[in-house]
């Protein structure tokens, strides 16, 4: 029998690829990155073979190249990700994604009583990396927000 | 190199520096020693509490008064602007176009930050929500620097309810640049938060936890009492079993050290008994007052005039 081996996602010839995604982030990954509103090409995949985490999942954008601030995004619920940069079918940058010290803006406070959810005020926080898991030390109420009550913006 | 705390605004205990609160202590001796000093000359402070108090509005009020400074600001919100919906940022912009330093009490958790971000002149939180309240945690620091001698090495109990009192977690974090030896009495339910716990943990200092407070008496030198209110518990039951637990009785104090003192950051309900209050070893209420000489000070180095 003929074993047909080919890209279970479609290559790109120009854009991103996230890889190795937690299978179980990829929708989160799509809705942060607002990526259900892009005009570009979008191509997933999940619960796909990794030799690494088992299950991954993977994520390719045409003709999109990411800011910083984006990335710091995917930090907060893929950790794991790699960012590839393709242009002419070829690798032009692979980067593992870091979690950053300080985060601006596009994450809500759990705290209903900050300030930050009683007027407009943009949120901003410290990461704090406490034994492989993150919160974030609330800039105005103080207070933390732990990784599994992280809500975007 | 001498320390300048002008046109700094004080959110949060932790914005002064250990060497800065001592500056301040220094300052509030000397108000201590002097309290009418006219150093203001008229110039206008701004006493806005979005939320009413009683002792921290009269004492941060008479304090600019003794300054020889005026006051404009309200006490609650009602009949201003902002019971008509105006925001807490166009007040403060509004406001410090007016007033040389804004004192500011708001419920809500991070205001005061918010308002020292957008305000024209600095801001002193006197109390946001449930986060800090750096102005009580000062006068704790003079209080217990005064009684002591000095703040170093010394053996700290708190009691109560150390699990929501903000006064106790910023006055913990305050004493972890000193070296205290922290004791921590209260009932299961209001347990000191890990948070905290972290802090002097990560300071190298020793913490013990206790649910008796006879126990840590007798090697205390200074007894930080608070109010444990029968609201915190989520079933009354839990409440009336140990709601007697906590109170403080003159007869406990027989052993205590000779240097030991009582204080209590007020209101007291019934936590401490009123036969304490003849003992010379209470000091909740000249803690009260040292309040005043510690806003005077606060105010005067602020604003450049100690």
């Amino acid at each position: 029998m003929d074993k047909r081996k080919e890209l279970i996602v479609s290559a790109i010839e120009n854009g991103t690829v996230i890889d190795h995604i937690p299978a179980d982030k990829v929708f989160e990954v799509i809705k942060i990155l607002g990526l259900e509103h892009s005009k570009n090409s979008v191509y997933f995949g999940t619960n796909l073979d990794s030799k690494k985490y088992g299950k991954k999942g993977i994520i390719k954008i045409s003709e999109k190249y990411f800011e910083p601030e984006d990335i710091n995004k995917i930090a907060l619920v893929a950790p794991t990700a790699s960012l590839i940069e393709i242009k002419d079918f070829e690798v032009v940058k692979k980067q593992s994604i870091e979690i950053p010290n300080h985060i601006e803006s596009f994450v809500k406070c759990f705290n209903p009583n900050c300030v930050t959810n009683k007027e407009s005020v943009p949120t901003k926080f410290k990461v704090v990396k406490e034994e492989g898991k993150i919160k974030l030390k609330c800039h105005y109420c103080e207070k933390y927000t732990r990784q599994n009550n992280i809500e975007f913006i | 190199m001498s320390i300048s705390l002008k046109d700094r605004s004080l959110i949060s205990i932790y914005d002064y520096t250990p060497e800065e609160i001592c500056h301040i202590l220094d300052i509030a001796e000397d108000f201590e020693n002097n309290r009418l000093q006219n150093l203001l000359n008229g110039r206008v402070i701004a006493s806005l509490f979005f939320e009413p108090s009683t002792r921290t509005r009269l004492s941060f009020e008479t304090a600019i008064q003794l300054l020889g400074g005026n006051v404009i600001g309200f006490s609650s919100t009602a009949g201003t602007s902002l019971s008509k919906g105006e925001s807490l940022k166009d007040t403060i912009m509004m406001v410090s176009s007016y007033a040389d330093l804004i004192v500011m009490r708001n419920p809500v958790d991070g205001s005061a930050r918010y308002a020292s971000e957008v305000s024209k002149v600095p801001i002193i939180n006197a109390g946001d929500g449930a986060n800090q309240h750096p102005t009580q945690c000062l006068l704790d620091l003079y209080s217990i620097r005064k009684t002591q001698g000095t703040l170093e090495n010394l053996e700290i109990t708190m009691v109560g309810d150390l699990k929501y009192g903000r006064t106790v977690h910023s006055l913990v974090q305050a004493m972890c640049n000193f070296k205290a030896k922290f004791n921590f009495v209260s009932p299961v339910e209001l347990k000191m938060p890990s948070t905290v716990i972290q802090y002097i943990k990560d300071a190298g200092l020793e913490y013990t936890e206790y649910t008796e407070l006879n126990d840590v008496i007798p090697h205390s030198d200074i007894i930080y009492m608070t109010r444990v209110q029968r609201e915190r518990f989520p079933d009354p039951l839990e409440y009336e079993k140990v709601k007697n637990s906590y109170i403080l009785r003159n007869e406990m104090l027989e052993n205590s050290k000779p240097n030991c003192r009582i204080l209590h950051p007020l209101p007291r309900v019934n936590e401490i008994h009123t036969d304490v209050d003849e003992n010379p070893k209470a000091y909740y209420f000249q803690q009260a007052q040292n309040g005043l000489f510690v806003r005077q000070a606060l105010i005067a180095a602020i604003l450049g005039l100690k």
